[in-house]
C-alpha cells in the first residue's frame, strides 16, 4: 500500500460507495478522499475491499462520527479500540473527530449535539482529546459544529476555546466554513469575525458543505446544516476570506443526504479548485 | 445544563424545551431545540429504513415512520455502529399489535438482518467447487465443513424471500408457502437461496461444526444432502473441509 501521510492542499470529497467506479475512472481534480470511520468497521465485505483500492491511490482521511468528545461520560474504549484498529492497518493522512456529544448513558443517537463552553466542558474535552491521541498514537483534528442554539453557562467564544484545547493537547483543527455561516446566520454573530479569531495555524483541513433554511420561532432565519446541496454562495465568499489568511489547505466538499450523480460533486469539487487557484494567483 | 437533562428532552417531545438554552440573544431556544429533535428522530428513522428497505415498503412510509420512532426510543443504537444497528427490530415487530394484515413482517426484517449481516461479515477463501470429491467415501461422513463467516440461515412459516422481492419490484408476488432460506455472498453481494425441507437444520449443523454424516442423520429418513452441499460449494459458501477427526 502507498504511504500518503498528509493531505495535500487540494480538494477532496466526501467518500460515497455509489461513485466508486467513476472516482477510479478519473477523479477530476479531487487528490483526496474523507470516510466516515463508522462504516468501515465491519469484518470485511465491499465496504473495506473499496477502501482498501482506494487507499492505493488517494490519501485518505478518516472522519469520526461517533466518538462523542465532548461527552460527560468515560469515552467508549471499545469503540475507541476499533478506531485504533482502523486507523492502524489504513495508516490514513489525517484522523478528525467532531467538538461535540452524541452519546449518554450508552445510547448513540446518531447526531452531533452541542456543549456549553465552559472551563469544566473544556478540561473534559482535553482530557477525552488527550486519551484519543495517546491511544492512536497521532495527532487528531478537531472540528468545530454547527449551532442551532446557545448556552447562557458559555463563558468561552467558540473559536478561542477550540483554541485552547488546542493549546493544551497539540491537537490540529478541522474548519468548517458552512458551519461557521450556519453557526454565525443562527446566533447571530459575523462570521468573517469568527475566522479572524480562529487559530488558522492550527488547522488541518477544511470542510465545505450545503445548508438548508428555515425560521425559528420569531421569524429569524434558521439555518440547518443538512449536507444535502451545493454550497452555497456566502460560504463560498467564506472561504476566500480564510484562505486568504490561512493560505492554501485540504478543501473537503461534504454532501451526504439526497446524494448527487458524481458530475455534481466533481463540479463543486472544481469550484473548490479555483478558490485555491485564485489564491495563488493573488500570491 | 446537565446531558442528562438534553438527551431526555430529545427523546421526550412532551417534555420542555431544558432551560439555559437560548436564540444567542437571549431569548428562550423554543424550536431551535427541536432541531436536535428533529435530527435523532429523522437519521435514526433513516437508518432504520436504509437497513429494512422491504419492510419500509411493505408499511408504507406513514406506518414506518410511526414505527420506526417507537423503535428508536425503546432500542436506541447501543454503539455508534450505525451498520449493526437493529438487531432487536424482528423481535419488537413480533410484539406489535396491528400488524394482522402483514403477520409475515418480523421474518421479512429476518431475512434483511440476515443480508445486512452477510453483507458486513469477513471475507474468507472458498474451498474448490469439486473439493469433497477428493475425499474418500468412508471418511466423508466424519468429515466437518467450515462455512464462510458471511453464511446466514432464516426459517419462516412464510415465502419471505419473496415476499422481500416482491416488495423491493424484484419478483412477482409470493406464491409458496414456508421457506428455509440460505443467505450466501459469493463476493460482495449476497442473495437469498431457497433450501430443500430441512435444509435450515442442515446449515444449522455444520454451522455448529457437526460431522457431516451425524447433521445429514438429524435431519431425518430420506433427507438428501446434495442439493444444499452443491449449493454451498457453487456459492463459495464452505472454506475448509477438516477430514482428520479429533
Amino acid at each position: 500500500m502507498h504511504s500518503f501521510t498528509t493531505l495535500p492542499a487540494a480538494p477532496g470529497v466526501g467518500y460515497k460507495p455509489q461513485h466508486y467506479a467513476e472516482i477510479l475512472a478519473g477523479a477530476g481534480p479531487i487528490g483526496w478522499l474523507e470516510i466516515h470511520a463508522e462504516n468501515y468497521m465491519g469484518d470485511g465485505g465491499r465496504p473495506l475491499a473499496q477502501l482498501r483500492a482506494l487507499a492505493e491511490r488517494f490519501p485518505i482521511s478518516v472522519h469520526g462520527v461517533g466518538l462523542s468528545i465532548g461527552g460527560e461520560g468515560r469515552l467508549d474504549a471499545e469503540h475507541l479500540a476499533r478506531l485504533k484498529h482502523l486507523v492502524g492497518w489504513l495508516n490514513p493522512a489525517s484522523f478528525s473527530e467532531h467538538l461535540a456529544w452524541s452519546t449518554h448513558d450508552s445510547a448513540f443517537l446518531n447526531d452531533l449535539l452541542p456543549l456549553p463552553y465552559t472551563n469544566a466542558t473544556l478540561d473534559r474535552v482535553v482530557a477525552h482529546v488527550d486519551e484519543v491521541q495517546d491511544t492512536l498514537g497521532r495527532q487528531m483534528l478537531l472540528e468545530n459544529p454547527s449551532s442551532y442554539l446557545a448556552f447562557s453557562e458559555s463563558t468561552w467564544d467558540e473559536p478561542d476555546f477550540l483554541r485552547e484545547i488546542a493549546r493544551r493537547t497539540g491537537c490540529g483543527l478541522l474548519l468548517d466554513v458552512n458551519n461557521v455561516f450556519v453557526s454565525a446566520t443562527n446566533l447571530g454573530f459575523t462570521p468573517q469575525a469568527y475566522i479572524d479569531g480562529f487559530a488558522l495555524d492550527q488547522v488541518g483541513e477544511i470542510h465545505l458543505g450545503g445548508h438548508d433554511e428555515d425560521e425559528d420561532d420569531h421569524g429569524a432565519p434558521l439555518l440547518i446544516d443538512s449536507h444535502g446541496r451545493e454550497v452555497a454562495d456566502p460560504v463560498w465568499a467564506l472561504l476566500s476570506h480564510t484562505l486568504v489568511r490561512s493560505g492554501p489547505k485540504p478543501l473537503l466538499i461534504e454532501w451526504d443526504t439526497d446524494v448527487p450523480a458524481w458530475p455534481v460533486l466533481a463540479e463543486e469539487a472544481r469550484r473548490a479548485e479555483e478558490a485555491l487557484a485564485r489564491l495563488a494567483v493573488a500570491a | 445544563m446537565s446531558q442528562q437533562a438534553f438527551h431526555h428532552a430529545l427523546l421526550d417531545p412532551a417534555r420542555p424545551v431544558p432551560d439555559g438554552l437560548t436564540d444567542g440573544a437571549g431569548h428562550p431556544a423554543g424550536r431551535r431545540y427541536a432541531v436536535y429533535r428533529n435530527n435523532v428522530a429523522v437519521s435514526l428513522t433513516e437508518a432504520l429504513i436504509t437497513g429494512f428497505p422491504a419492510c419500509a415498503a411493505l408499511l408504507g412510509a406513514d406506518n414506518m415512520s410511526r414505527i420506526a420512532g417507537r423503535f428508536l426510543r425503546q432500542h436506541p443504537p447501543a454503539s455508534p455502529l450505525m451498520i449493526h444497528w437493529g438487531a432487536a427490530f424482528p423481535a419488537f415487530l413480533d410484539g406489535l399489535d396491528g400488524l394482522g394484515r402483514l403477520p409475515f413482517l418480523s421474518d421479512v426484517a429476518r431475512l434483511e438482518l440476515a443480508l445486512r449481516r452477510a453483507y458486513h461479515a469477513a471475507d474468507a477463501t472458498p474451498v474448490a467447487p469439486n473439493a469433497l470429491l477428493s475425499i474418500p467415501e468412508d471418511r466423508l461422513g466424519l468429515a466437518r465443513l467450515r462455512l464462510a463467516p458471511s453464511v446466514q440461515i432464516v426459517k419462516s412459516r412464510w415465502p419471505v424471500a419473496e415476499i422481500r422481492a416482491f416488495a423491493l419490484g424484484l419478483g412477482a408476488a409470493p406464491t409458496s408457502g414456508a421457506q428455509e432460506i440460505a443467505v450466501l455472498r459469493p463476493d460482495y453481494d449476497p442473495e437469498p437461496h431457497v433450501l430443500p425441507p430441512q435444509g435450515h437444520a442442515f446449515l444449522a449443523a455444520l454451522q455448529a461444526n457437526m460431522p457431516l454424516g451425524a447433521a445429514v442423520t438429524q435431519c431425518g429418513p430420506g433427507f438428501d444432502p446434495a442439493p444444499c452441499l452443491a449449493l454451498l460449494l457453487g456459492h463459495g459458501a464452505i472454506t475448509e473441509i477438516l477430514t482428520c477427526p479429533g
